[in-house]
């Protein structure tokens, strides 16, 4: 029954206009044939061929999915216990400076937490590369999982686990078959928060990373300096293409099963009825 | 024992990553420069034991800090860094709050839609965001090719390479920030506040100032900081859409430490950032600390 | 007759505070108000009754201003206000919610509409003290709404609505948080509220012992209707429907057809084997037309002897629902009917007269019952 206000859809158009109009210019001139990329010179899939004999961009795309693999599975780990950690230790030795460490990183610009990584390799003689990237981005991503899961934990009813314990379960067994899977969506969505984090990241990268190892943003980085370019605007097209299809299949699969245990319920429902 | 697991290796990981990179930056900026690899002294010689602490003690000084006082790039590279991320919150305030109103005021079914479309930028790439500005703000780029084509200027602006690219740049990327925490706060908002205003004779604006506006003003508060605390560190938007002139401090540091190798003086300048960003951050904290207590 | 002087809807010379000419209110295809005429008198406590989704709440928000009829006119004090916007109605409402601003203390939330008035600083102050005083929450004055109780919050929104003389106050369901204790007690307060304030009190409530403890005047309302308008104790001895009846507490309805005017009196047939009722009808009825015969439980006589009464029913109990001052009886008929009667507990230690499946005969007079069309 409800519908837009005049003012409101005015707002809304505006502001996802500004929210998308530049992505959409980025996609549409990727398709240039022109080497100038603000000027129109007819449709053209050049660019992208080009980019895909580029060896640099593919060795940097290739490092970067290695590393935020790696990376986001090791913070999940660590993410999720640190979040049960923060929600259901209760007190120990420390507590403050945990939940302190927890926090501080996403709030800490980049610069600080690239520079002084970058500081500790080389205090213990670690060798930069792919190593002390994964290092570096597990420990950032990290705190986002626990902030993501913890979140869910706050809000998981805690008599389930003890029925479970009531049941007969060890505790590690209440919290492996049924906290883990409630909270597992979050755990998964903690995890692609941390991959999208570490493929995004250009600075710390920049700071942990070596001469052996460079990652996609870095090489972005380095062609984009010099202005805007064609290879990169097909690059930011397939990127974004690859996101918006994965965001909107999540949220369609996320919507049917919402939908779907509606459905469930209500003819449970009739079946009492 | 399983408890003591649980919290020893996140709580080391922390402490080896986190915690003691920093106490080295705090060392570093207290070192000075050499032309050795490390490019600092002195350097903790183990082997020589307590003597060699002591040795090391004694050579650290405040002489990088004392640096920074008397060079004003630094002073100003803070206080710009301060003004423009002051003045890109306030924009991205003004711009964000229609959005996040919009939203909160929308059919019910289009919710779920519109934060979606609000999140989605979100996962892309923060670099590729910000370079798809510099094809619309450039001198010969698509916004001043629409403009002129329509005649209403005659002369390419010259936006990019100065510092409205640089607050254009910031209000793009962080407008998500802004816009979730007032919508979630616009949201929870019960209706019939307003209408009571209005039965009571407040006029519509008179409503919305001295109901919806109060009532959204933890989200408003917590917005800002999200966007203001970032934005001071800000590195890549001030490289890529400001200028030569544009000081930000992300940027000062990051060219210490690569162009300049003056590690010391980069570690003293990172130092005297996080002792900044520790007010707004202690005041955020403080926010969602009220928050939870009235929703509690 | 005498008119009685607080009885202003008998008299055809009084003026109707709010009035409402065939006002339709359509969302979409739904249609809220059908096609609704009513008078609202002044110093009125005038309940709207109904189900859910019967459209009551939706005349109270044309009234408040946040609906506007889709036709129609109503008219406050003679003149039309479909054009005033809600800010400038001299009409208030309680909300359902309470809509108690949650950022502004007990005390502002009293002033604000006041405020808007630009009343000066001094009246502000005395006439914020005097709702403190009146909804005796003069020592919370200076608390945030979520500091107090529920039954607090309630006197809250009141005192709010009241404080700028309405001259209508519109209360949406405005017991419906508290529990049932909390709502008897201020059920009375209210009234006695109304009753010192002066002010027109239109009560939307989907409970009917509610509507009937408070109001002077109880309507009715089904999808969009007004079924009956009357007095409490109307509306409960002369329902004009089955709807009417069956809404308001407990009642037995027996279908039948009439069977022959005898006198004031009519016969109803209505079940094989079972004797006609007898009944006074208060309109005409046909032979052979169906009358719907409803009689309250009270008035129907439980004993184990035959009573010398106009309608007796022979029946055996099935079920005894014990509920401290009165006793209700379920009695199966001959045919499986099943009739309630009610008897009052008035002695502590009686003896309970009737247990499960005793023979009882039923009874009531030839006046007891209304019979009624549909």
């Amino acid at each position: 029954m409800k519908r837009f206000s005049w003012f409101n859809a005015t707002s809304l158009t505006l502001g996802f206009a500004f929210l998308y109009m530049p992505m959409v210019i980025l996609v549409i001139y990727s398709f240039n044939s022109s080497k100038l990329v603000t000027v129109w010179a007819g449709f053209s899939t050049k660019w992208y061929g080009e980019l895909l004999q580029n060896d640099a961009f593919l060795d940097a795309a290739w490092v970067t999915i290695k590393v935020a693999v790696t990376s986001s599975t090791f913070a999940t780990v660590l993410g999720t216990m640190a979040a049960i950690v923060l929600v259901r230790a209760g007190r120990f030795y420390g507590r403050t400076l945990f939940s302190g460490m927890i926090y501080a990183p996403l709030v800490m610009p980049e610069v600080i937490t690239g520079l002084s990584l970058l500081l500790l390799f080389i205090g213990i003689g670690l060798d930069r590369g792919v190593l002390t990237i994964v290092l570096a981005h597990t420990t950032f991503s990290m705190c986002y999982v626990s902030v993501v899961v913890s979140s869910r934990l706050v809000s998981f009813d805690q008599s389930l686990e003890e029925a479970a314990l009531d049941l007969g379960c060890s505790p590690f067994q209440a919290f492996r078959l049924v906290t883990l899977p409630i909270i597992a969506p979050a755990v998964i969505s903690g995890w692609l928060l941390a991959f999208t984090l570490s493929l995004d990241d250009l600075v710390i990268a920049a700071f942990t990373a070596g001469p052996s190892a460079t990652t996609l943003p870095m090489k972005i980085w380095s062609s984009v300096r010099l202005g805007v370019s064609p290879e990169i605007n097909a690059l930011s097209t397939i990127m974004i293409a690859i996101v918006a299809t994965g965001v909107i299949a999540a949220s369609l699969i996320s919507k049917r099963s919402a939908v779907r245990q509606r459905a469930e319920e209500q003819a449970a429902e009739r079946v009492e009825a | 024992m399983r408890r003591f697991f649980l919290i020893a290796v996140p709580y080391m990981w922390l402490l080896a990553l986190f915690m003691v990179p920093f106490i080295i930056v705090f060392k570093i900026s207290l070192s000075d420069t050499a032309l050795a690899i490390p490019p600092y002294t002195p350097t903790l010689d183990f082997a020589a034991g307590w003597q060699g602490f002591k040795s090391f003690l004694s050579e650290l000084d405040w002489e990088n800090y004392v640096f920074l006082t008397e060079d004003d790039l630094y002073w100003k590279a803070y206080i710009s860094s301060f003004k423009i991320a002051l003045t890109s919150t306030i924009l991205t305030l003004l711009v964000g709050y229609p959005i996040a109103y919009g939203m909160a005021r929308a059919p019910h079914e289009w919710r779920a839609t519109l934060l979606m479309l609000v999140i989605l930028p979100f996962w892309t790439s923060f670099l590729i965001r910000v370079y798809s500005w510099m094809g619309i703000l450039s001198q010969e780029g698509y916004l001043n090719q629409f403009l002129m084509s329509f005649g209403l200027i005659s002369e390419p602006l010259i936006i990019l390479n100065t510092n409205i690219a640089v607050y254009i740049g910031i209000v793009y990327t962080y407008l998500p920030f802004m816009i979730l925490p007032i919508y979630s706060a616009l949201e929870k908002m019960d209706e019939s506040l307003l209408e009571a205003a209005e039965d009571l004779g407040c006029s519509r604006f008179t409503a919305f100032w001295l109901v919806t506006i109060p009532l959204s003003k933890q989200g408003i508060i917590a917005g800002s900081f999200l966007v203001f605390i970032p934005a001071l560190g800000e590195f890549v938007i001030p490289s890529l859409l400001g200028g030569s002139k544009t000081l930000m401090i992300g940027k000062v540091l990051w060219e210490e430490f690569f162009s300049n190798r003056d590690w010391p003086v980069a570690s003293a300048v990172a130092v005297i950032l996080l002792l900044i960003l520790v007010i707004p951050i202690i005041l955020f904290q403080r926010n969602e600390q009220k928050q939870r207590e009235a929703e509690g | 007759m005498a008119l009685d002087a607080s009885a202003p809807w008998e008299d055809p010379e009084a003026k109707p505070v709010i009035h409402f000419q065939n006002v339709t209110k359509r969302f979409g295809d739904f249609t809220a108000i059908d096609d609704l005429t009513i008078d609202i008198y002044e110093k009125e406590f005038f309940a709207l009754l109904g189900p859910s989704g019967c459209g009551k709440t939706t005349l109270m928000r044309m009234l408040a201003g946040f609906e506007t009829p889709t036709e129609g006119t109503i008219l406050l004090q003679g003149e039309n206000i479909a054009p005033v916007p809600p800010n400038k109605r001299a009409v208030n409402m309680m909300f359902q919610s309470y809509a108690l601003f949650p950022h502004l203390s007990i005390w502002e939330n009293i002033a604000f509409g006041l405020k808007r008035d630009g009343m000066s600083k001094h009246d502000i102050n005395e006439r914020v003290d005097e709702m403190l005083r009146l909804t005796r929450l003069e020592q919370f004055a200076r608390r945030k709404p979520h500091q107090i109780s529920g039954g607090q919050r309630q006197r809250v929104a009141l005192a709010r609505s009241l404080a700028k003389h309405p001259k209508l106050l519109l209360l949406d369901e405005p017991l419906g948080a508290l529990d049932k204790k909390l709502r008897q007690e201020t059920q009375f307060e209210l009234m006695d509220i109304q009753e010192k304030t002066d002010t027109t009190f239109v009560i939307v409530t989907h409970d009917q012992e509610e509507a009937m403890t408070v109001a002077s005047r109880v309507a009715v309302m089904d999808h969009g209707k007004i079924i009956q308008v009357a007095t409490p104790d109307a509306i409960y001895e002369t329902p004009n429907s089955t709807y009417v009846a069956d809404f308001i507490g407990d009642v037995n309805l027996i279908e039948g057809k009439a069977a022959g005017q005898d006198g004031d009196k009519l016969k109803i047939t209505w079940a094989e084997g079972q004797p006609d009722i007898i009944g006074t009808p208060t309109t005409e009825f046909s032979n052979g037309q169906t009358v719907h015969f409803a009689i309250r439980p009270e008035k129907v006589s439980i004993t184990a002897e035959k009573p010398e009464k106009a309608n007796c029913l022979q029946g055996k109990i099935l079920d005894i629902a014990y509920l401290g001052n009165i006793s209700t009886y379920h009695v199966e008929l001959a045919g499986g009917k099943v009739i309630k009667a009610q008897t009052a507990n008035n002695r502590r230690l009686s003896r309970r007269s009737f247990t499960w499946e005793d023979d009882v005969w039923l009874s009531f007079t030839d006046t007891a019952g209304v019979l009624l069309e549909r």
